[in-house]
Order: C-alpha cells, then structure tokens, then sequence
C-alpha cells in the first residue's frame, strides 16, 4: 500500500513537473515579440542599434522572470519531491 | 543513469551547531570576494595623474563603465552609488563565471540572492522614507484607493522575491541543463562504445568522449552570456527601484 502510494505521488510530481514548464510559452511568444520589434526599430533607425539591443536585452530578460518561476517549480517538484514527506 | 542534483554542500558546522553551517556557497563567496579585492588591489597600485601603465587604463575604463550607467539612469545626483553597483555588479559576475570552472558557484544558491535582494529592499525602503517622510511612506500604500493595500504590500514584497529568483532561475537553469547534458552525453558515449565487443568497449565506454567539446556551446550561452547579463540586469533593477522611490 504504502509502495502505491508513493508511486502516486511521484507520477503526479512528474507530471506536476511537466505541467510547470507550460509556462516556458509566455516568454518564448514575448520575447520573440520583443525581438521582432528591436528589429523593426533598428531597420527605421541604424544609428541607434546599440541602445536598442541593449533594452531589448533587459525587456527580454524580464519578461523571462514568469518562464523561471515556472522551472523553479519543475525542479522543486522533480529533484526536492516535498509532497513525499506528506504521506 | 545515476543523476542527482543537491545544492550546496555541507563541509562542517560553525561550533558543532546545526544552525550554523559552512557550506560551499560560504566558502566559494569569500574566494569571489578575494578574487575581487586582489584584481582591485592589483588594478589601483602605483597610480599617476597621466596614466602610464595599461593596468591604470583598464582600472579608468572600468569606473568610467560604471559611471556612466549610473549617470545615464539615475541621475548625477546618485553618483554615491557607483561603489555599491560596482560591488553588486563585480560580485555576481565573478560568482556566476565561477560556475564555468566547474566549482559551485554561488549564485545557484538561493540564499546569497535573497540577501542582495534584502539589501536591495533595505535600501529601496530607506529612499522611500527618506523622500516622503514615514507618514508619505505608509500614503503610499493606500495610494490610488485604501481598497488596494493588500495588493500594494504584495508588489512590495514581490519586488526583491523576483529579482532574486529571476537571476538565481537563470544560474541554476544553467546549471541543471548542463548537468543532463552531461549525463547523458556519457550515457550516449557508454552505449556506442558499448557496441565495440570485449574489455576494449568496456574500457572505452567509461572514458566520456563525446562531453569534450560540445558542452561548450551551451556554455558559452549559459554560463559566460546568462552570467554577465544578470548582473547587469540586477543592477539595473536596483538602479531603476532606487532612483524610483527617491524622486
């Protein structure tokens, strides 16, 4: 019993896992919306490339933070397992 | 495939208390820091009005690099705190391009980023009361409507949460992905030598000829791109919060 039981928990926390980085999606559409349009700006204004590169950078690499959390989360679920310690 | 991933290790504890342990991330953040103060120590000796040693030009650009980001985004009244970005920035860089040497590096541990991040808060809080007064302090969390206090006091502690779990995600994405990269390179490697028969492929098989090399590239990417942009997104976020709460 106890055996099932635990290899329930670890299915749903491999499955919970799998779930969590659905939220790789948002960033990859946003980031890939911020590229096309540091493209855009660069095509009308060459001269300002470096300044533009530079915030798209920055945008880019806030609009990960929500990609991150959710790969926190797969790896809590994968390599820390805390839903084992409840039963 | 035996792949285990832990965080810091252990070495001893500090009195035989077990709430006070050395671990890797301890030790390797003083090593960064020795780093630090050494290239500081080596960089700054000897120096002239007209600079006539290589080693003062690249210690010039440096502080100029530093100036000039703080000047440019918050302001030539903030110039006290080109030292304090300086250090986050050289910190974590130093800590993040660790991990490519292959020893722990301590960014990857979550505690070293909360601490910058509560420092970072501190400093954000003390601006704050300082330009409004506590009373202006405490207004602003009441600030459009009093219906949305909750929601303010979550923004506020949201503010160090993400910064320092964006900037750790981003190492310890790193570093896991390497890891299995690695594992299963070496697995790979057992398999198609494997094929060869006898103690040669048994031989063969143990030796990982397959990880030279082609971690490289997603180190390059994770390790020297991640880690430098972080910093600098760190101290840019410390930047904008800052000039932010002192205007």
């Amino acid at each position: 019993m106890e055996d099932i039981a635990r290899a329930i928990v670890l299915c749903g926390s491999a499955v919970g896992a799998g779930l969590a980085m659905i939220a790789g999606v948002g960033p990859g559409i946003g980031e890939g919306y911020t590229a096309g349009k540091a493209c855009e700006a660069i095509g009308r204004q060459p001269e300002a490339s470096g300044k533009v590169t530079s915030t798209m950078i920055l945008g880019c690499a806030l609009a990960e933070t929500t990609g991150i959390y959710g790969f926190i989360v797969a790896l809590i679920l994968m390599f820390v397992n805390p839903f084992i310690g409840k039963l | 495939m035996d792949l285990n991933v832990t965080g810091a290790k252990i070495y001893c504890y500090l009195f035989g208390n077990q709430n006070l342990p050395i671990t890797e991330t301890l030790v390797n953040t003083w090593i960064a820091m020795a780093i630090i103060v050494g290239v500081c120590i080596y960089l700054t000796h000897h120096l002239s009005v007209r600079p006539t040693s290589k080693r003062q030009l690249v210690a010039e650009y440096l502080v100029g690099m530093v100036t000039g980001l703080v000047h440019n985004n918050m302001g030539k009244k903030w110039s006290g705190f080109i030292p304090f970005i300086a250090a986050i920035f050289s910190m974590s860089a130093v800590d993040n391009l660790m991990g490519l040497t292959g020893a722990f590096s301590p960014t990857c541990d979550l505690s070293t980023l909360l601490a910058w991040a509560i420092v970072v808060f501190v400093l954000i809080t003390y601006w704050k009361i300082k330009t409004n007064g506590f009373g202006g302090y405490l207004k602003g969390y009441f600030d459009p409507i009093p219906v949305m206090a909750p929601l303010n006091v979550i923004s506020e502690v949201a503010t160090p949460v993400s910064m320092a779990f964006r900037h750790f995600g981003n190492i310890a994405s790193g570093t896991v992905i390497t890891l299995l990269l690695y594992s299963a390179l070496e697995a790979v490697n057992k398999l198609l030598f494997g094929l060869i028969p006898g103690a040669v492929g048994q031989v063969l098989g143990t030796i990982p000829f397959l990880a030279t090399g082609i971690p490289a590239v997603l180190q390059i990417y994770f390790g020297v791109f991640s880690g430098l942009v972080q910093p600098f997104i760190f101290c840019m976020l410390t930047m904008l919060f800052v000039a932010q709460a002192g205007e």
